[in-house]
């Protein structure tokens, strides 16, 4: 198919998997979130309202902080410890005419280094006598990249998303999900303050640190299979696989298994494992052999080769289940996440003493806590 | 480097396709009397958005992969 007129199409787009024939309920929610783990933690609020308006719209808007204190394992390393606070805005709006539902919207994310703007498109419609859902999805975003304590350093990105996603109805008692998603970045794609480290006989410890250098293109792609099923008692079960591979040359699994249980009394529980594995990216080295070895190098451990897994335990109790003035119901829910990482070939620097490239390898916990209570009027 | 999925610009066409000719009727076989169980809130896939868009701002930022999570959001928290 001429990819031109793929983007016209794809253009008309933005994902939202959800029954298109039916607004988004009018619901508040006010969320604070925390996560703690490798010396860095991050905490703020989530605010979300979504309200319908003239029967045919529907209008949200989103405020999002993050106030991060680190000391992650590069910084202690490579660096001093730092906080900062990034603040991010979105709206949305959607326009439901018959079984068609179109979005668009619009993020700006804020801090003292980065800042990002983002535009979405999308497009869903039920068909098949509303067992299907089929949305089409594409968003635009300008980052731009700085550099604290220089005034001269600034770098754009380019990011486009282009989305799929189907819902499908196949039994009365079980739903399945399909995503795909490919993305390109263009322009500055490295962090500004990250280092790779290389061997230099020349330093006590052995190695030297240089700033690393990426590629200034990104392509990827990913696919998902979603199924929740209905047992044959209140509650539900929930599987996930996510397939991912780039041009960098990571590629990574993700499987997630679920179960949501309500009992009497405005309860309900959930329980939750993820597990994740990556590849690393072909210039990701935890050790490089000299100064200026190739091109491209890099020494972040998100591109590095890693596994890590999730456990996840959640309560939501009703509030209001018969309404308190103009309120319909609330709810108050907390979700805990004990994460695990283990990195494959990233070592951990904090260890001295050793010939360069045998330290041992790095490896952390991480507890991430969402208390958030939601209206729906 | 090869693309895991080189078919996906041929999937999306074949998506937008869908969407010209989805004018077509099929008689459902989960009837709308039928639908209860799914129209059960445990049954939503993004049952709390304010909590999955963090959620996935969470591990967007901690790993290598990125999209295809099903929910709405460039996977930067927004949403």
């Amino acid at each position: 198919m001429n990819r031109s007129l793929l983007i016209v199409l794809l253009a008309l787009a933005a994902v939202r998997v959800a029954h298109a024939g039916v607004l988004p309920e009018d619901r508040a929610d006010v969320l604070l979130h925390s996560y703690d783990g490798g010396g860095v933690t991050i905490q703020g609020p989530s605010l979300l309202v979504r309200k319908q308006f003239a029967q045919k719209f529907s209008v949200s808007a989103n405020h999002y902080v993050d106030r991060v204190q680190s000391a992650s394992i590069d910084v202690v390393t490579t660096a001093s410890p730092y906080e900062e606070e990034r603040t991010q805005q979105s709206v949305g709006l959607d326009y439901l005419h018959d079984r068609w539902m179109m979005n668009v919207g619009f993020t700006n994310s804020e801090e003292n280094d980065y800042a990002a703007e983002t535009f979405s498109f999308g497009i869903s419609q039920d068909i098949f006598g509303d067992l299907t859902t089929v949305s089409l999805g594409y968003s635009l975003g300008d980052d731009t990249v700085r550099r604290r304590g220089d005034a001269s350093f600034e770098e754009q990105t380019e990011r486009q998303h282009y989305r799929l996603g189907v819902s499908q109805i196949l039994t009365k008692n079980l739903m399945l999900g399909l995503s795909f998603e490919t993305i390109t970045d263009e322009g500055f794609l490295n962090n500004p303050y990250r280092q790779v480290r290389y061997l230099d006989p020349t330093t006590p410890q052995g190695y030297s640190y240089e700033r690393e250098e990426y590629p200034r293109t990104r392509s990827s792609d990913a696919g998902s299979v979603r199924m929740r099923y209905y047992m044959p008692y209140r509650a539900a079960l929930h599987a996930e696989y996510r397939q991912y591979g780039d041009t960098w040359d990571i590629s990574a699994d993700t499987f997630e298994i679920g179960y949501t249980h309500p009992i009497e009394l405005g309860w309900t529980f959930e329980g939750r494992f993820r597990t994740y594995s990556q590849t690393s990216a072909d210039f990701y080295r935890d050790l490089f052999p000299r100064s200026q070895f190739q091109n491209f190098m890099a020494r972040d451990k998100e591109l590095s080769t890693f596994t890590s897994q999730t456990i996840r335990l959640a309560a939501s109790y009703d509030i209001m289940r018969g309404g308190w003035k103009f309120l319909e119901r609330g709810t108050l829910n907390v979700t805990f996440d004990h994460m695990m990482f283990d990195y494959e070939d990233f070592r951990d620097l904090r260890v001295t003493g050793v010939p360069p490239g045998t330290e041992p390898f790095y490896s952390f916990d991480a507890n991430v806590v969402q208390f958030f209570v939601s209206f729906w009027f | 480097m090869a693309m895991r999925f080189p078919a996906i610009p041929r999937l999306l066409a074949l998506a937008a396709a869908a969407f010209v000719v989805a004018g077509c009727s099929v008689e459902p076989w989960v009837k709308p009397y039928e639908r209860d169980h799914l129209a059960d809130p445990i049954m939503s896939f993004d049952r709390d958005p304010v909590s999955s868009a963090y959620t996935g701002h969470v591990y967007e930022a901690r790993e290598g992969a990125r999209g295809a999570t099903g929910a709405a959001g460039g996977g930067c928290g927004c949403n």
